[in-house]
């Protein structure tokens, strides 16, 4: 049902944690299927320097978490915010149809925080 | 790697002694039992035993069971066959919300066509409220349908009483007893049942072979026309070798009926309370004592169910999950929502079934292999604060 990548992303997720000081944190949550992250994200010169996940939910939300936070460590934030959801689930090779909405919750958790960060540098 | 299998409400293996009733009928009595010559007389005897063994199991005439090929058909026919069969008398079905989607989608598909369903609803237990039951007969009513043992909690309903209730305001009386028969008694007189579903897989025989139970006097319309197979209740011809595996597993079911509900139901227990004692934040699903022997829904706070299957798997457990994040309605299974099962709760849920080859030690692998893999799944869930009791 899953591809490799995915169940290694699943087993051995990279970056769980959370982080003490935080530049940004953001919560999202599926309205479809109840899956929550929580992505928390140190920020230097509009750079994602460091970033840690929590989340609830199936095995392709985890994946997911998991390989958004590979991809995005070190890039810039405007390089995060274009990020889609289908670029995670390729990065896995691909994830089951029913569960490519698994794969929203990392893409829009981050995009979350990002989001709420620059919000408030305003 | 160890293999245990604690999916037995799902499926199970063909028992040896089954198998080898059953491999004849594959090569060299391998006739048709509705011919006349010599290959089909050879074999139609032997459906005749299987009907008197699978009758012997549950206290019927052998007349009064119809074999079918899986739980689903004896669903389908006893609810559509009853629809069609009593369309003069009235179209209003009493159910309840936590059968089985054979049971549910059938009748949903048959709201479609004018049929009216009444599905009760249950408490947090699992159980339901005979009151209620009673209250929503009408004069319309021409079927209870109402399972003898939950797939996925194991919670018992108490058929008798039901039985009891159907009788006095004489509608047709069906019970979906898929997975209690051959774990608990069954008696079809005792508990005044016109209608009883079983399933072959279910309890060793093969997939693909089952019955149903048709009170004497309960005309049914068939599901399935075609020959004169079954007293021309079910067209097609007979599952030869899944008929006479049915047939055997069903006796030896019944032999050892006792045995299997004390032994299982200890290792259940004995799961349970290893669970409990070494996981905190776990909650039962299901009632504690209405609940077939080997049966277990629990959920575990704050981790999804799928995550915690996978790591089971990846150690050579398998058990299942209500919880599945496609089917909607925040992925709970559709037993635990009725039960009023907090949604995060539901997503949680495990459920282990035990079967005839369930051991201690495969029980005391699972309480070693399972407490930190919930504990490494809380530890990525940002709903998880390691102090324990928080949110149940």
């Amino acid at each position: 049902m899953y591809s490799d990548k995915v169940m290694d992303h699943f087993s051995n997720p990279r970056n769980v944690g959370e982080m003490e000081v935080p530049d940004a944190i953001g919560e999202f949550g599926s309205s479809h299927c109840g899956d929550t992250i929580k992505v928390f994200l140190k920020i230097e010169d509009d750079i994602i320097k460091d970033i840690r996940f929590k989340t609830f939910g199936c095995a392709a939300a985890i994946a997911s978490s998991s390989m958004m936070t590979e991809m995005v460590r070190g890039k810039t934030l405007q390089e995060a915010l274009d990020l889609t959801n289908e670029a995670v689930a390729q990065a896995l090779d691909g994830l089951p149809p029913e569960k490519m909405h698994c794969s929203c919750l990392a893409a829009d958790g981050l995009h979350k925080a990002i989001n709420d960060y620059l919000q408030e540098k305003k | 790697m160890k293999k245990i299998y604690l999916d037995n409400n799902a499926t199970t293996s063909v028992r040896a002694e089954v198998l080898e009733t059953m491999l004849p009928f594959f090569s060299s009595e391998f006739g048709n039992p509705s011919s006349l010559h010599w290959a089909g007389r050879a074999v139609s005897s032997h459906i005749e035993k299987a009907r008197q063994q699978v009758a012997g199991l549950i206290n019927c005439s052998p007349a009064e069971i119809v074999f079918t090929s899986c739980g689903s058909e004896g669903n389908n026919f006893a609810i559509k066959g009853t629809v069609e069969a009593l369309k003069e008398k009235g179209n209003h079905i009493i159910t309840t919300a936590v059968e089985h989607p054979a049971v549910l989608t059938t009748c949903r598909a048959l709201e479609k066509q004018g049929v009216q369903v009444t599905y009760l609803a249950v408490d947090e237990d699992g159980l339901l409220d005979l009151e209620e039951l009673e209250q929503a007969i009408t004069e319309r009513t021409i079927l209870i349908a109402v399972m003898w043992g939950n797939n996925e909690t194991g919670v018992l309903f108490p058929i008798e009483e039901i039985g009891r209730i159907a009788r006095r305001h004489k509608v047709r009386f069906l019970s979906d007893a898929v997975q209690a028969v051959g774990k608990v008694p069954v008696d079809v007189q005792q508990a005044g049942v016109d209608l009883l579903t079983i399933s072959g897989h279910k309890i060793e025989a093969p997939k693909g072979v089952g019955a149903l139970y048709v009170r004497k006097g309960n005309p049914l319309t068939p599901l399935i026309h075609g020959g004169h197979q079954e007293r021309n209740r079910r067209g097609g011809t007979h599952n030869v070798p899944g008929i006479v595996g049915l047939g055997r597993a069903c006796e030896l079911a019944g032999g050892e009926l006792d045995d299997f509900q004390k032994r299982v139901a200890v290792l259940r227990d004995r799961l349970q309370q290893g669970l409990m004692a070494a996981v905190p934040d776990v909650k039962l699903n299901g009632h504690p004592q209405y609940r077939l022997p080997g049966t277990l829904n629990i959920s575990f706070a704050y981790i999804e169910g799928e995550g915690l299957l996978l790591h089971l798997d990846m150690q050579g457990i398998a058990a299942s999950s209500g919880s599945a994040c496609t089917s909607g309605s925040f992925g709970m299974s559709h037993v635990l929502e009725a039960m009023g099962v907090d949604p995060m709760l539901g997503q949680s849920s495990v459920r282990f079934s035990l079967g005839r080859d369930t051991s201690e030690a495969d029980i005391d692998y699972v309480l070693q292999v399972l407490p930190p893999i919930v504990q490494k799944l809380r530890d990525m869930s940002p709903f998880y604060q390691n102090t324990s009791g928080a949110a149940l």
